[in-house]
Formats: C-alpha cells, sequence, structure tokens
C-alpha cells in the first residue's frame, strides 16, 4: 500500500498522512465485512450443525460470536480513530498548499493544476477561501464521515455493559444505527476525493524523475508534461455488499420464522414469581439446552427476549420458565392472568392463539453433554434452567425409554443465593430422585446443592433438623450444602473415580465463576482425565 | 421504551465527548494546525467534562455500579451542589462548551458529539431526574441488647465452703437454695 503511494507524486513530496490514513481504510474495510457474520445467529446455528460432523472444537468456537462481535467493533473504532487523525492532518496539508502560494513551493504548484478544467486536479481544496471544515460538510466524503462516525460512537455509547444490561431497549433500538453507518460507509469513496497520477500521465511525467524540476513542468525543453490526477474509484462496496446481503437474508429467515403460529396448552404460575409458558408450534423440533426468542404482541410489537427451553426434545410442548424481573416480563404475567386468583379458562388468554411469535430454537454449548461419558453440569441461580431440560431428557431417555446412552454419570451442582424462586426445579429434582429409586438407578445422577446465602433466623431452624431424613429446605434426600463448593475436592474426587475418561464441564452462571471452574479443568486435567470446559451465557 | 434513566445513557455519552474533545485538541495543538487556540481550549474542556461525567449517578431504581476510583471525583462533583446535581445545568453547560469546537476541524467531532449528550441530558432532566452520589454506606450495627451494658456488679452467689467440698463427692446433697434473688429485679 505504502510502495503504490510512494509512486504517485503527492505522497513523494507531501507526507504520509494520507498513507495513515488510507491503512486503517484498508482495515475497516475488512473488519466492516467482518462484524456482521457472527450476529447471523441462524446461518450459525446452521453451520455449528454442519461443523459438528467433522470437529466438536471447531464448532464449539462459535459458541464466542459475541466476543469476536466485540473483538471486531473495539478494531473498527480504534481504525476509524487513526483514520480521522490522519485525514485531519492531511487537511491541514492541503490547506497549506492552497494557502502557501509561492510557485517554488511544490504543494502549491501541485495544487494549481486543474483550475481550469477542474477534471484533473489532485488537491481537493480548490481554492484559498475556504477551510477545512467547511470543505468537510461539502464534501461527499467529509460528510459521510462525519455521519457514520457519529453513529459509531452512538452505538457504542449504548453498547456499554450498564446501558445494555439495565435498557436492553435503548441499546438495540440505538444498535440499529448501523444501517445507516453501512450505507454511509458505501458512498463514504463516492465523491472520489482521494486522487492519484493517471497511467497516461505517469508516462509523460514521470515522479521520480521530475518531482524536483517541478518549475519546468510543461515548458518545451523539459521532458516532463503537466502531470494529471484522477480519483480513485470506490473500493468499500467490494467488501461489504456479500456479507450485507446475508444478513439481510437472516433478518428474513427470522421474520418468516417468527410468523409461525405458536399456540400456548398450560401456563403454570410457580411460587416466586415464575411463570411456566408450554407451547405448541408446528414443525418445531428442539435439542436439549437450545434458546427461543419470545415475542408477545399484545405486551410489545417489538421486544423479543430470550429464553431458554426447560423442557425435553421428547415432550410433546416446549416450556420455558420465565422469571419477572423487569417491565416485559410483569406485562406478560399479567396478560397471562397472574395477577388474578381465579383459573382462567384457556380461550380468555388475550391474543395468544393468533399473535405470539416464537423464534428459534437456537443452539448453545448444552447439546453437547450427551457426547460425554462423564459429564459436571454447574448451574448458578437462574442459570440452572438449561439444565432442566438436560435432566429431563436423560430421564426420557434412560429411565423412561431405556434407551442406551453414552453419559455414564451426571454430576450436577446447583449454586443458589436462596432457597425461594427455585421452587419448580427442586420438585424436578424431587421427582427425578423418586423415580430413579424406584427403577434402582440412583447412582447415574449426583447432585449436590449449595446455598450460598441464608438469614440467620433460617440457619437457627437448618441447625436443629440437621438429622432429619430429607432436608429441609428442598424436601430432597440429598441434603442441601452451605457456602459455595470446595472445586479443588470436587474436581479431584471426580477424576479419581472416572480415570481415562473425557469429563465435560457445563457452565451456566457468572463470568467469575466461569473462569475459576476453566483453571480448575486445566489444572486437574492431567495424566490421562480429561476435563474440557463449555461454556453458555447469553 | 420502559423505565430508563436516561442520564445514564447521557453520562457514557459525555464521557465518550470529553475524551473525543481532548483527543481532537491534542492533535490540534501538537500538529500546529490553523485555529490551534480552539484546539488548546478543546483540550481544557475536554478535561473538564471528563472530570465532570466522571462519577456515575446513583440510580433511582436497581444498583448502581460504580466506576473505579470515583469516590474522589463524586465528592468534589458533589461538592458543588444544585449546580451537579440538576441535569438541566448540565445540558446547557454542555451545550455552551461544545460551541468553541465547532470552529475547527479537529475538535468538530467532539463538539457535535457533546451536543448530543447535552440534548439526552435535556431529556433526563424533563423526566424529572438528578444526580445523586453514590457514597459507601455506613453500616448500621444492630442495637446492643440492653442486659450488655451492664455487667453484673457482684460477683455470682456461692454457696458456702462446706457445701462446695461436699459438691464434689455428693451432687443430690450439693443442691441448695440461693438465700438471695438471681434475676434482676
Amino acid at each position: 500500500m505504502f510502495h503504490i503511494y510512494m509512486e504517485s507524486s503527492h505522497m513523494f513530496v507531501y507526507n504520509l498522512a494520507l498513507s495513515w490514513a488510507r491503512a486503517p481504510a484498508a482495515c475497516l474495510n475488512f473488519n466492516c465485512m467482518l462484524i456482521l457474520l457472527p450476529v447471523c445467529r441462524n446461518l450459525l446455528s446452521f453451520l455449528r450443525g454442519s461443523i459438528q460432523f467433522c470437529s466438536r472444537t471447531a464448532a464449539r468456537q462459535l459458541d464466542r460470536n459475541l466476543t469476536f462481535h466485540k473483538l471486531v467493533a473495539y478494531m473498527i473504532a480504534f481504525h476509524t480513530a487513526v483514520h480521522i487523525i490522519a485525514h485531519l492532518f492531511n487537511f491541514e496539508f492541503f490547506m497549506d498548499a492552497q494557502l502557501n502560494r509561492n510557485s517554488s513551493f511544490l504543494p502549491f504548484v501541485l495544487s494549481e493544476i486543474g483550475t481550469d478544467d477542474n477534471a484533473s486536479f489532485l488537491n481537493p481544496i480548490r481554492s484559498n477561501e475556504t477551510n477545512p471544515t467547511i470543505v468537510m460538510f461539502t464534501t461527499i466524503a467529509g460528510v459521510t464521515g462525519v455521519v457514520i462516525t457519529l453513529a459509531l460512537i452512538l452505538i457504542i455509547t449504548s453498547s456499554m455493559e450498564v446501558i445494555r444490561r439495565s435498557y436492553f431497549e435503548v441499546f438495540w433500538y440505538t444498535h440499529h444505527l448501523f444501517i445507516i453507518f453501512f450505507i454511509g460507509l458505501v458512498f463514504h469513496g463516492y465523491g472520489r476525493i482521494v486522487r492519484g497520477q493517471t497511467a497516461g500521465s505517469q508516462q509523460t511525467n514521470k515522479p521520480h524523475l521530475c518531482a524536483d524540476r517541478f518549475e519546468d513542468w510543461g515548458k518545451n525543453e523539459s521532458d516532463c508534461a503537466v502531470p494529471e490526477f484522477a480519483g480513485n474509484p470506490p473500493g468499500t462496496w467490494k467488501w461489504v455488499l456479500g456479507p450485507m446481503i446475508l444478513y439481510v437474508c437472516e433478518r428474513l429467515v427470522r421474520i418468516y420464522r417468527s410468523h409461525q403460529k405458536v399456540v400456548i396448552t398450560k401456563v403454570v404460575m410457580h411460587p416466586s414469581k415464575t411463570l411456566e409458558l408450554q407451547m405448541r408450534k408446528k414443525g418445531f423440533h428442539m435439542e436439549v439446552g437450545q434458546y427461543v426468542f419470545i415475542q408477545c404482541p399484545s405486551v410489545s410489537r417489538h421486544e423479543w427476549h430470550p429464553f431458554t427451553l426447560t423442557s425435553a426434545p421428547e415432550e410433546d410442548y416446549f416450556s420455558a420458565h420465565i422469571r419477572i424481573v423487569g417491565d416485559w416480563t410483569q406485562a406478560l404475567y399479567e396478560a397471562c392472568g397472574g395477577d388474578k386468583t381465579e383459573t382462567q379458562e384457556a380461550w380468555k388468554l388475550p391474543k395468544y392463539e393468533t399473535g405470539r411469535m416464537g423464534d428459534g430454537p437456537f443452539g448453545t454449548a448444552s447439546e453437547d453433554v450427551f457426547r460425554y461419558e462423564v459429564v459436571m453440569l454447574v448451574g448458578a441461580g437462574i442459570g440452572v434452567t438449561p439444565f432442566a431440560s438436560i435432566l429431563k431428557s436423560v430421564w426420557y431417555k434412560r429411565i423412561q425409554n431405556n434407551q442406551e446412552v453414552f453419559t455414564k454419570k451426571i454430576y450436577f451442582y446447583w449454586l443458589c443465593p436462596e432457597t425461594e424462586a427455585f421452587e419448580w426445579f427442586a420438585d424436578l429434582l424431587q421427582s427425578l430422585e423418586r423415580q430413579m429409586a424406584e427403577k434402582d438407578v440412583a447412582n447415574f445422577l449426583s447432585y449436590n446443592i449449595y446455598l450460598t446465602r441464608w438469614k440467620e433466623t433460617e440457619a437457627a431452624h437448618f441447625r436443629v433438623h440437621h438429622e432429619a431424613e430429607n432436608d429441609p429446605i428442598t424436601g430432597l434426600k440429598q441434603k442441601t450444602l452451605y457456602g459455595k463448593p470446595n472445586w479443588d475436592n470436587e474436581f479431584t474426587n471426580i477424576a479419581s473415580k472416572h480415570p481415562g475418561t473425557k469429563v465435560g464441564v457445563f457452565l451456566c452462571g457468572p463470568p467469575q465463576l466461569g473462569k475459576s471452574l476453566e483453571k480448575q479443568c486445566l489444572s486437574h486435567t492431567e495424566g490421562d482425565v480429561k476435563f474440557i470446559f463449555n461454556k453458555e451465557n447469553f | 421504551m420502559g423505565k430508563i434513566e436516561w442520564a445514564m445513557w447521557a453520562n457514557e455519552q459525555a464521557l465518550a465527548s470529553g475524551l473525543i474533545l481532548l483527543a481532537g485538541g491534542i492533535v490540534g495543538v501538537a500538529g500546529q494546525f490553523r485555529g490551534w487556540e480552539f484546539a488548546a481550549y478543546a483540550v481544557a474542556a475536554g478535561v473538564f467534562v471528563c472530570l465532570l461525567e466522571y462519577p456515575r449517578s446513583k440510580r433511582a431504581k436497581g444498583t448502581s455500579v460504580e466506576r473505579s476510583g470515583q469516590y474522589c471525583f463524586t465528592v468534589c462533583v458533589k461538592a458543588f451542589g444544585p449546580l451537579t446535581r440538576n441535569y438541566y445545568v448540565r445540558a446547557f453547560l454542555h451545550a455552551a462548551i461544545c460551541v468553541p469546537g465547532g470552529f475547527m476541524l479537529a475538535t468538530v467531532l467532539g463538539c457535535v458529539c457533546l451536543g448530543i449528550a447535552s440534548l439526552i441530558y435535556l431529556a433526563a432532566a424533563i423526566r424529572g431526574e438528578h444526580w445523586e452520589p453514590i457514597l459507601p454506606r455506613k453500616d448500621v450495627r444492630k442495637p446492643v441488647a440492653e442486659s450488655i451494658k451492664n455487667p453484673p456488679q457482684n460477683p455470682p452467689p456461692r454457696p458456702p465452703p462446706e457445701t462446695r467440698r461436699k459438691q464434689a463427692k455428693d451432687l443430690e446433697g450439693a443442691a441448695y437454695d440461693n438465700p438471695s434473688s438471681v434475676t434482676d429485679d
């Protein structure tokens, strides 16, 4: 890139500012091509499904799509900054060239070229009665540049974690400024403001011979004609057109899928503000641990919220357990008649038969659970939901259908700060426990529940009932443990009980827990036991 | 759009604008561009805006996440009382600060970004939001129970020496009724 520009005469004498601007521009072309790809969810789901037959490791990389998207975004921001700063210097030099009206100053001489025909000029600043700011607002490149940079800055500030986690709608709607960003980006080069010496002119005025003899250009004795310049054609569209088309297809697929009718068959109110929706959709097929986006038009026409599926593929409906924590979930709860005490007839529930739409399912790491012989499942708080689906599926396969499952042993760890809010899950564990005892396969699933926070008054109750057969909190035979698990011990135990196996570790929970589990996996992978860490998050 | 506190987004936008204004100003001064005086102003204005916007406000609803090391800034900003508490003042202040940035190419971007931040602050002010400092909570110690404050003045009543010796051999015989009352009447 620099080599080409060294040949054109304005680079020979001016400065490297234009190269400094063109280099990040090339990187920006590349990055803007990449940034749309990780958010094509349906495409990624499809790729994940196909690649899995070749290499599961490769397929797992696709779980990190959001991290990749953010990384590319940071690169775009960085390159934009370098690009703008370089152009600031560039404009200064171009302006200098017009203001310093001295015939023995090459930049001025070059700027004078093309003043008559207004075609073969080099300096985009055409007169000395202007200033860089005015020039910027009167050129296509300048205006598009300002607009897309503003769009980028607004996208970035509304994507900060604080805003994203608290006010998702602001983040989501502002992020759609990317449409303006891409349109502006494609038109950014349309004014052909970056100019280089034409090929024809390079024969009559060879820069390396004629650059110093600029006072003699065009004169009869010299063999240097006056050079001619033309603008370079815009090139960004070649990079971004493909991904833009892919993304448009992605959105169309989402719209199509979302129009398929979803029918609510049952609504269950669980204690502690948890709503379970059981739904049916024609042609719906899911795997364990996948998630769907749900929209309820009577609540909000434009909001789609992701929820992990808590039903197993073997069931004839799909369900999601939704915690009432924000406006949308609260409104959904009320629309389902949650605030009314008497039972509601199904046909009275608002708008469900015609309006409810679901988009998905989308795959995440949990699908891999059944590929491991020994599995550690760790769920923290609400993160336990994907495991509901997995455990139910395990039960159906192993116990009801008596299928041969590759997975021989599951260690389940559930960390929660409070006893309420997950009674529905405790119920699931209770019924699993009962059924496993009946079929005499109690050793298949070993679960540990850790209560990480408790009140003083409760603690006294636990102490007194310590010897009871069933746990005072969950009613399960397996006692609840208090505090956080000692992961070192747990991993060592499992490693010693299952030598020579690959143990899959699956986490749905906070990132700090993920980091510590990842470390444990690495440190305990020795000899023939391998711990392989899989993380899921939204 | 739900119960969004616009001030949170305005704060992020204003902080970003302060940094952009600062960067533009540094470039303008370092490159000795024409109009570098505006760039010098932008450096000062950028630093001021960053200092003002660094401490996050406490949220009206929900948990507030502090920026690291923001405590000293919180104290300084809090010292200005209603000037920093009120978002109308901030909106107009940012609008005023951003104007000189528009006169030079290097600082134009910072100017426009700060203008946008000013508009979002105006929206926040119209909705009645205001800045609250995030201060460390003082733990309220549970009131100590009354009986602990009054330690016993007298030693516990003990049986006479003969009875004490008997205690070691014969527990039944050692039991005796205390002549003085042991309750705190």
